[in-house]
């Protein structure tokens, strides 16, 4: 029997409001800037899409992209199988499985910008354990001032920091296959390469998409290490999307174009999540793993 | 094909899993290993296939021995309770897979894998992945697997525990058939007693990691060597009551007395058990049965049976009565029993006297 009682829309009343106030209005606030300018005083100018046409033709947005698809595609490539890696050889269970898990855990613990300050003092050229020992060795390194040695720095910090996210993930995927996977394999004489391939990797599909997925957004997204440990230099060189926008915004103050960029930038880690996850979820279906 | 196990244990962590154990499965034949829950059953199996190696003991396998042999280079092959399959293979590609690494060739891996999905009714699915199949395909699929290897050992480790009633009896059919085919040693591990009567062959009963008894299926049934294996081979387990027998008389628990006939004729004068299965307690006297006053606790009606579990002087007995019967718990209910279906156990346990009906059987 179809009821008219309207009195549910009460119940979804608080979610309304406090979506509105923590997503829905700020970015209402960053549109409402992104077609106006301003000049301070409070004073609006209407601008239409200027703001946007000026980020897509600005070589510099387009830069910043490139090293951003650049870091975040080198990211995934050594943190996914370096964290398969790592679960594979975790112990199953036991004291160490435990003193492993805590072990792994402690990075992802440790604050964004305490991570950039520690490989910012780590990596010194005159105090720093690697800067010190790399320097010692005749090697030039010195992540001020050399491009290779700055991108290398944040690579190795990304690594540091996130792995054990990867790892942990494909931890709990291969904790769940049941003990006789193993014997049903070891009877039909499948190798480890086997094993891996045919079990393990398809049993840890579901969780490796959204692994890649996390650290798809937030290497996308990435700031403040890399703000703490080279400020984006030296020059341009590690200036990521995240941080050019707030140099724009906060720096020069250029709020309509960092309004504009910000939405596209918001746009582009969307759809690019989206398009993941969609072909990840169609090999899942193809393979028929989960 | 013969294969032998001798004064086989495993000790895991100070825990033993399988006491000293000696069993002969003979070539061809069908091996049923009854026991609930924990009683050692897959342990045993582990023990058989080589995924473990026994405490003491060795394992002879066609005349040799081959107790500290690794699992892989024995020819053996086993089905699990959950579903084992390759998930990201085709059921083709799974059936195919421990020939393929056995390396054998195309057209006979091609033959092998098309016989086998006929027979296992597979070959409509032969192109889909195991989870778009149901769990009795599912299954299907992993006993064809187990079967396309030609194993002279094969074992099934409860493999019908998770599929639902109706795919559990039409796979169950199915068994015997693939046996019959294959012409190796099928050893096969259920907590059913009802499964391993319709099963056949042998059946090894399993308590606490003993093997309490070995022998055609029918006859270990019907002439239980102990209390134990009565109480593993009978499904609710089987019910018993103090006796004493002194002169020409059988006195049972507290109360009523008959004459020893049939039964009971050829004991010594002392105490036994006696012991007698659900369904032989019966709601309606015929003549000559025995009554019993005793108190109902709880009745679960399933479908044109109904279960009553009792209580006769402080022992709990369950029976299993035709029908559905309008009872009430709390209710004092006479229930009556044929002294032929009465087995009688000594103090140590140990079979005494078998049924009568049995004997006759």
């Amino acid at each position: 029997m179809k009821t008219d009682n309207q009195k549910a829309w009460f119940l979804v009343l608080p979610v309304l409001i406090l979506v509105a106030f923590s997503a829905v209005i700020p970015l209402m606030t960053v549109v409402n800037y992104s077609v106006q300018d301003t000049f301070g005083n409070n004073q609006f100018f209407w601008a239409g899409l200027a703001w946007f046409e000026d980020m897509l033709g600005s070589e510099r947005m387009w830069n910043a992209l490139g090293r951003q698809i650049v870091f975040s595609g080198i990211i995934l490539a050594i943190e996914v199988p370096l964290g398969i890696f790592v679960a594979l050889n975790m112990p199953k269970k036991g004291f160490w499985a435990s003193f492993c898990l805590v072990l792994m855990s402690l990075p992802l613990l440790i604050p964004w910008n305490v991570v950039g300050t520690i490989w910012q003092i780590f990596g010194r050229v005159d105090i720093g354990l690697l800067g010190y020992t790399l320097d010692s060795l005749g090697i030039d390194y010195n992540y001020t001032q050399g491009f290779y040695a700055a991108w290398a720095t944040v690579i190795t910090m990304d690594v540091w920091h996130w792995t054990s996210l990867v790892a942990l993930l494909a931890y709990a995927g291969l904790q769940s296959i049941p003990d006789a996977y193993y014997q049903a394999a070891k009877i039909d004489q499948a190798s480890r390469w086997a094993v891996f391939r045919y079990i393990e990797l398809p049993k840890m599909r579901g969780v490796l998409t959204i692994a890649i997925l996390l650290r798809f957004m937030d290497s996308f997204k990435i700031y403040t290490e890399p703000f703490v440990l080279t400020g984006g230099g030296p020059g341009n060189a590690t200036t990521f999307l995240s941080i050019d926008l707030v140099k724009m915004a906060l720096g020069q103050f250029d709020l309509g174009p960092a309004a504009a960029f910000s939405l596209m930038y918001f746009l582009v880690i969307m759809v690019i999540s989206y398009v993941f996850y969609i072909v990840m979820t169609n090999l899942d279906k193809e393979e028929g793993g989960k | 094909m013969t294969l032998t196990l001798e004064n086989v244990s495993k000790v895991v962590g100070g825990k033993t899993h399988i006491h000293p154990t000696d069993l002969t499965l003979e070539p061809g034949t069908m091996n049923v290993l009854l026991g609930p829950t924990s009683a050692g059953k897959t342990s045993l199996m582990r023990l058989m296939a080589g995924l473990d190696q026994p405490t003491t003991g060795r394992i002879i396998w066609q005349g040799d021995d081959v107790t500290g042999q690794r699992v892989q280079d024995r020819k053996v092959a086993m089905v699990y309770q959950q579903f084992i399959n390759y998930p990201s293979m085709t059921v083709y590609d799974n059936i195919a897979s421990p020939m393929r690494l056995l390396g054998l060739e195309k057209d006979e891996i091609d033959r092998r894998v098309r016989e086998a999905a006929e027979l296992m009714q597979l070959t409509p699915q032969i192109d889909r992945k195991p989870l778009e199949l149901s769990g009795g395909q599912q299954q299907r699929c992993a006993l064809a697997r187990a079967l396309v290897k030609n194993a002279g050992l094969v074992l099934l480790d409860e493999p019908l525990a998770n599929l639902d009633y109706k795919l559990r009896e039409e796979l169950r059919a199915e068994i015997p058939k693939i046996f019959e085919r294959s012409g190796a040693i099928f050893v096969y591990a259920t907590t059913e007693p009802e499964e391993a009567l319709l099963l056949g062959g042998n059946c090894a009963t399993l308590w606490q990691g003993r093997v309490t008894q070995f022998g055609p299926t029918p006859s270990v049934y019907r002439k239980p060597a102990d209390a134990t294996t009565a109480r593993v081979f009978s499904d609710p387990p089987m019910n018993f009551i103090d006796v004493e027998k002194s002169g020409d008389a059988i006195r049972f628990g507290k109360g009523q007395e008959i004459p020893a006939s049939t039964l009971g004729r050829d004991l010594a004068d002392g105490s036994y058990t006696a012991g007698f299965r659900p369904n032989h307690l019966a709601l309606e006297r015929r003549e000559g049965m025995l009554g019993f006053s005793s108190t109902l606790s709880v009745t679960e009606i399933t479908g044109s049976e109904t279960f009553v579990h009792l209580d006769h002087e402080g022992q709990r007995w369950v029976g299993l009565v035709h029908g559905v019967r309008d009872l009430e718990p709390g209710q004092e209910l006479t229930v009556h029993l044929d002294p032929r279906h009465i087995y009688i156990f000594g103090a140590d346990g140990r079979l005494v006297q078998p049924a009568p009906y049995a004997e006759a059987a």
